[in-house]
């Protein structure tokens, strides 16, 4: 007993497995520092897939794998790694981590990856992804880093399904395919309707709701940004 | 004939930018002046010309399903399209480093000006996304040169034009909130909406 504590005093006690550092790497990228919002990293992939809620939380669980997987795989590579071609090496990693989603999604999700089509490809080139291996996974320990990829990730996919949000539910009146503008319509009987905006469905739309959400959000933080 | 309206659809209808989200990040981050958005949209053309034809090469005969042929009967079971992803952005980066030494060796004064855009073209989804659609759309060697060409010039115009008017927008008064991004993002909701009306013209 007295020799398990007298070992104990000598080591330096472990860090919790959450401990206040470690939480925020997650906490940090959903608000203060988000990739999309402040950054501005990764708004390639992420419109496109917007107009509806379902195929935007499939990209998004994509995405949070393809991160993690990455910053661990990096991180733990960081070592061996010539500074010269890590931009390869990083491209490859993602790359085949991509693959594996994609062949995944093929097999046992046909018409949603049909629905995506090249946009899961595309994570490949998502700046999120390269920023935070550049950034952080070459020079931190495996666990911190998943823990980062896991941090940004979240705070991208919020955004995501933010706007699939609004833009599903003005655009096409629903939420993941309940027909929500309907069932109220319902309420008050046969002359009421609500009309859909279709604007909301076109790109247009997905620009616009970002720039809103981007406005109220920086506006709740006091972000300003000077050219 | 069909060529052409092919061009134009990648250039206006298909704009990469407006109608499929494409090259986001270098479309908000290099826009801030006039001069540096022609560098970036020239180099973009010039990759996006180089690499979709040569990407539709490498699909035609070795990815595609059967397209081992060539190689004699017992080869042409074999499918690597789900290679797709690694190769094509193998084939990105080895030819954005190719443009580079080319531009390097013969265009100094260009090589200077487009600085470190060129390597990070490799990353720019657009280049990505060019490949990957006319890979979807099985389209032909001509019809891919073509469509590389065509969305390279929808991305310069796209790209310039929104310098442009990020240059006039110093001078007016922005909510503290949406300055920078967020006024950029609502200003490209506009824009699209003036892309929007080549829609449904039918070439």
């Amino acid at each position: 007993m007295s020799t398990e504590t007298a070992q104990a005093e000598v080591k330096k006690p472990a860090e919790g497995l959450l401990s206040k550092r470690r939480k925020k790497f997650i906490t940090d990228p959903l608000v203060d520092n988000n990739p999309i919002t402040i950054q501005v990293l990764g708004i390639c992939s992420a419109l496109a897939v917007t107009t509806q809620l379902q195929p935007t939380l499939v990209m998004a669980i994509s995405v949070i794998f393809v991160m993690v997987m990455a910053n661990l795989t990096i991180s733990l590579l960081r070592n061996t790694i010539p500074s010269r071609v890590r931009i390869i090496v990083q491209l490859a990693v993602i790359a085949s981590l991509v693959t594996l989603v994609n062949e995944v999604l093929k097999a046992f999700a046909f018409d949603m990856y049909k629905e995506l089509s090249v946009f899961v490809g595309l994570i490949i080139t998502n700046c999120i992804v390269m920023g935070r291996l550049e950034a952080f996974a070459l020079g931190n320990k495996p666990y911190d880093s998943v823990l980062d990829g896991f941090g940004s990730a979240l705070g991208y996919a919020w955004i995501i399904l933010a706007v699939a949000f609004f833009r599903e539910l003005l655009g096409s009146g629903s939420v993941f395919g309940v027909p929500v503008y309907d069932s109220i319509s319902g309420l008050f009987g046969e002359d009421f309707s609500l009309a859909t905006n279709g604007l909301m469905v076109s790109p247009v739309g997905a620009f616009i709701i970002l720039g809103l959400i981007i406005w109220v959000q920086r506006t709740k933080t006091g972000y300003v940004e000077h050219n | 004939m069909e060529l052409i309206n092919l061009g134009i659809k990648s250039i206006f209808i298909e704009n990469m930018v407006f109608a499929y989200f494409l090259g986001m990040c270098s479309f908000l981050a290099v826009s801030k002046k006039v001069s540096t958005a022609l560098g970036l949209g020239t180099a973009v053309i010039f990759v996006l010309t180089v690499t979709v034809p040569t990407n539709w090469l490498l699909n035609e005969y070795i990815l595609k399903e059967g397209a081992l042929a060539w190689l004699g009967e017992s080869m042409a079971t074999i499918d690597l399209s789900f290679l797709r992803f690694i190769m094509f952005i193998a084939i990105i980066a080895a030819m954005v480093q190719l443009v580079e030494m080319i531009v390097e060796k013969f265009a100094p004064a260009l090589y200077g000006a487009l600085g470190i855009f060129l390597p990070l073209i490799a990353v720019n989804c657009a280049i990505l996304g060019g490949s990957l659609f006319m890979a979807t759309r099985d389209y032909t060697l001509a019809e891919a040169g073509v469509y590389g060409f065509g969305s390279g010039v929808g991305f310069f115009l796209a790209m310039v034009a929104l310098a442009a008017i990020r240059e006039k927008l110093k001078y007016s008064n922005v909510p503290n909130g949406l300055k920078g991004l967020g006024i950029t993002m609502l200003l490209t909701g506009l824009m699209g909406v003036a892309f929007m009306s080549f829609m449904g013209i039918d070439l």
